[in-house]
């Protein structure tokens, strides 16, 4: 028969605690919460360098709209954005991923897998035209490639009252969009929009400029132009010194 | 003595008759099946885009990036979900020898739940997502989510308070772990700001979001697929095996070491992040000292098993159960070891997390989940139409998660390698990220076939029930499961 002492429990702590229902529930939050509160509150109150957070920007209204559709379209299950600080990432992708970079990221988009490689500094590594013919057929530009096509961007129209709606809540979230976005996000959306379709006209790419493969454009294009504002800038201080 | 746990309650026994609600059980039953195969085939099919991208059907609904998490909510909250709902429900109201509190309430519970999936099923294929993993679905349905959930914990609370046995057994301790934490986990990563009916941005922004929500991530493995998991480990393997658990004082230090611990390694997803240093090692640190709990909960259930190991092999139901415990030993090996900074700079982002995710899920939830099914089949409806089917079932399941995580392992380790060669000469060896991704075929291949094999053993699993429920086959007394326990 059951020779293990230990299955049969010493009576005083069922007393005290495995027989109360409400003691044990009280408990057992108390014991997840102070991990909890230990590693998340500090973040609330976490400050960014100061250097680094001057050159970081809110998305455009546009990129908004963009930034949208990369969530929507689940880019960041197979995209990080998230350059990790080693050589082997730093030669492949450019500069590390700073804290600051990511202080108008709502919601994050680090990613955890690269099923393609990392997006975080692909803003101007091509051209409109290239990222327009990749996202319509990956295998034009990279062949190999395992990365669905992308058809329905081309038809479907990015709606200026959603970004109006998003651009308004990113606001009131405390995000600094300058007055000349804040203003008429749509507005400043489509002007934004139109100087995108126009310079692919020079690839004999004729696209009109509310389609929504125009804001995915203008958010890849945006991914890693704070960093090399930052880098900039370090240089020149450097320079300077 | 403990009575509850030596002496199974059987069928007819002399135990004062309680008048159990059965149909619940019988829904969530049901329930688990369903979305068991619905779950799976999506996986298989985000596993065959991988390997073959044309399988993305050139049309915005089934695209990897939508049907992604629609394969992960449906394994996580459908299958996984109404597995520990199914267990909760037939094995509370036996430890508490009491009907559940309130019928009504577990009916609110029960549809309000299958509710909640149908409509992630219908809003994820629509890219309507908060992008955040695992907490996918938007705001509206989040607040359905946490007012179902709340009724459940009316239900569950209220079961507790007419109880009519003094002792809560040490599975009671970990449902409740996971019905308060799992609230309070949901409520803080989906804290948002809607900007229309179908979006919404969170109301953290940068790292700090991402702080919070591998905060929430790594918790939901914690107190959806590990926690409650381990209640149904502490009732339904004693239960099968007819014996009791190996140590009750085990049981404790393991639930109060495991349940404070795990909260901790949220940060072991960004590791080399630009998260604080501090937060990281804090995060580091407490993953690699859950091995500790985790393998003393392993070694409780398996221990239980002393002195019935020859019952494991010919009993189909101990088959899963040893399987499923001995791959959560397996899942939580790795785990502490991929939060070493070097190991998870190596297999971060690649198939190695994903062959991990899997041994957990396939193995631990999925035969766990199996196991029960079989379990109370024969309990509910008094026989198993097809006994040699299960069996069958078993090794399809098994060599199915054996190429799934060998092949993910092999993908992993190849493509972290080639990532990061350099050669003498400083420059990468293999710049084309493409050429790393054609090695990666065959593996997504053989991955494919492993997963499939795993679903085929589910359908079996399907089909056998559906017709041990409908009362056709050929009732086979010789089901070990069936015997009456003694
Ligand atoms: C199934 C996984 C998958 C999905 C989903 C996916 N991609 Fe890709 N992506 C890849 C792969 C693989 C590559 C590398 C080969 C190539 O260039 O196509 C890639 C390459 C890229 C590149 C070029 C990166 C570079 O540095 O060369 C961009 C830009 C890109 N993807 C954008 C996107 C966007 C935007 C989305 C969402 C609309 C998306 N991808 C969805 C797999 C994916
Ligand atoms: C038939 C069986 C299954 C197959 C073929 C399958 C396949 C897949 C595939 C292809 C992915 C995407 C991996 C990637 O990003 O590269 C995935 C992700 C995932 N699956 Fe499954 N799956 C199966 C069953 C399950 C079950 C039963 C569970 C849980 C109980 C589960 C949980 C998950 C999770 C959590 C992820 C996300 C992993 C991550 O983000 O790293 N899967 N699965
Ligand atoms: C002691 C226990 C465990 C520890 C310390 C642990 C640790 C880890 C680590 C380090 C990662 C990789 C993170 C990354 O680099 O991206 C990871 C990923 C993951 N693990 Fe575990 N693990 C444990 C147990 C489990 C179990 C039992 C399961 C499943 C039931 C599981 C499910 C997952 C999932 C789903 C992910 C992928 C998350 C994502 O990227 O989407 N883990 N785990």
């Amino acid at each position: 028969m059951n020779t293990n002492k230990a299955a049969n429990p010493p009576d005083w702590h069922r007393r005290l605690i495995e027989n109360k229902g409400g003691l044990m529930a009280v408990l057992s939050v108390a014991a997840i919460a102070v991990g909890s509160l230990v590693e998340l509150v500090p973040m609330f109150t976490l400050e960014f360098e100061p250097r680094e957070i001057e050159h970081v920007t809110p998305y455009t209204p546009l990129e908004v709209a963009g930034r949208d559709i990369y969530i929507r379209e689940g880019c960041y299950l197979c995209h990080s954005q998230w350059v990790r600080p080693f050589r082997s990432e730093t030669l492949r992708y450019g500069e590390w991923s700073r804290a600051s970079e990511y202080a108008y990221d709502q919601p994050f988009q680090l990613g955890s897998r690269r099923i393609g490689p990392d997006l975080h500094r692909v803003g101007g590594k091509y051209n409109d035209a290239w990222h327009y013919e990749h996202m319509k057929d990956p295998r034009s530009t990279s062949p190999g490639s395992i990365m669905p096509p992308y058809k329905w961007l081309y038809d479907a129209s990015w709606s200026g009252d959603d970004i109006d709606a998003s651009v308004a809540g990113l606001i009131t979230l405390g995000q600094p969009f300058p007055q000349e976005q804040a203003g008429n996000p749509q507005a400043h959306a489509f002007k934004q929009a139109k100087a995108i379709s126009e310079g692919l006209k020079e690839f004999d790419i004729e696209v009109s400029a509310d389609k929504e493969i125009v804001a995915l454009i203008a958010y890849l294009q945006r991914l890693g132009q704070d960093s090399k504002a930052m880098a900039e800038a370090r240089a020149a201080a450097e320079g300077g010194e | 003595m403990n009575v509850h746990v030596t002496q199974p309650e059987t069928q007819g026994s002399a135990a004062p008759a309680v008048d159990y609600d059965e149909k619940i059980v019988k829904q969530f039953f049901t329930a688990t099946v369903v979305w068991a195969l619905v779950g799976m085939l999506a996986g298989v099919w985000v596993a065959l885009q991988l390997a073959w991208w044309p399988a993305n059907l050139d049309n915005p609904y089934t695209t990897f990036g939508r049907l992604r998490p629609l394969h992960t909510n449906a394994v996580i909250f459908a299958f996984a979900g109404n597995t520990v709902f199914l267990g909760i429900y037939h094995s509370m109201q036996r430890l508490l020898k009491t009907r559940m509190f309130s019928d009504a309430l577990s009916q609110f519970h029960f549809w309000g739940w299958q509710l909640i999936i149908v409509a992630a099923a219908l809003t994820l294929p629509f890219g309507h997502t908060q992008s955040k993993e695992y907490a996918e679905l938007i705001w509206p349905i989040d607040i359905a989510i946490a007012v179902v959930w709340v009724v459940f914990a009316i239900n569950f609370f209220g079961t507790i308070a007419i109880r009519k046995v003094k002792h809560l057994y040490v599975a009671i301790w970990f449902y409740m772990s996971f019905v308060l934490t799992v609230a309070v986990l949901h409520i803080v990563n989906n804290l948002s700001l809607p900007v229309s009916f179908t979006k919404s941005y969170p109301i953290y922004s940068g790292m700090t979001d991402a702080l919070v929500q591998w905060w929430y991530g790594h918790n939901a493995v914690a107190f959806f697929l590990t926690t409650p998991f381990l209640g149904l480990m502490y009732y339904y393997l004693p239960k099968a095996a007819n014996r009791p658990v190996f140590s009750y004082r085990l049981s404790i230090i393991h639930f109060w070491s495991l349940v404070f611990l795990y909260i901790w390694a949220g940060p072991h997803h960004l590791l080399y992040s630009a998260l604080p240093d501090w937060a990281q090692t804090v995060g580091a640190a407490f993953s690699i000292m859950l091995i500790a709990p985790s393998w003393g909960g392993m070694l409780n259930g398996l221990l239980t098993l002393r002195g019935a190991w020859d019952r494991v092999r010919t009993d189909p139901v101990l088959k899963f159960f040893v399987v499923a415990v001995s791959f959560y030993g397996m899942a939580t090996f790795e785990g502490p070891m991929m939060s070493i900074r070097p190991v998870n700079g190596l297999a971060h982002f690649t198939n190695w997390v994903v062959g991990h995710v899997h041994s957990g899920a396939l193995g631990w939830n999925g035969f766990m989940g199996f196991g029960i099914l079989y379990f109370l089949a024969p309990r509910i409806f008094g026989r198993i139409a097809k006994p040699s089917w299960v069996e069958t079932h078993f090794w399809l399941g098994t060599i199915g998660i054996v190429l799934y995580i060998v092949s993910m392992w092999s993908a992993g380790l190849t493509e972290g390698l080639m990532w990061r060669a350099v050669g003498e000469d400083g420059l990468l060896q293999y710049p084309n990220f493409v050429s790393i991704v054609d090695r990666l075929n065959l593996f997504y291949w053989i991955r494919f076939l492993g997963g499939a094999m795993y679903l085929v053993g589910a359908v079996m699993m399907a089909w056998n029930l559906w017709l041990t429920a409908r009362g056709g086959g050929s009732p086979d007394a010789e089901l070990p499961v069936a015997a009456p326990a003694k």
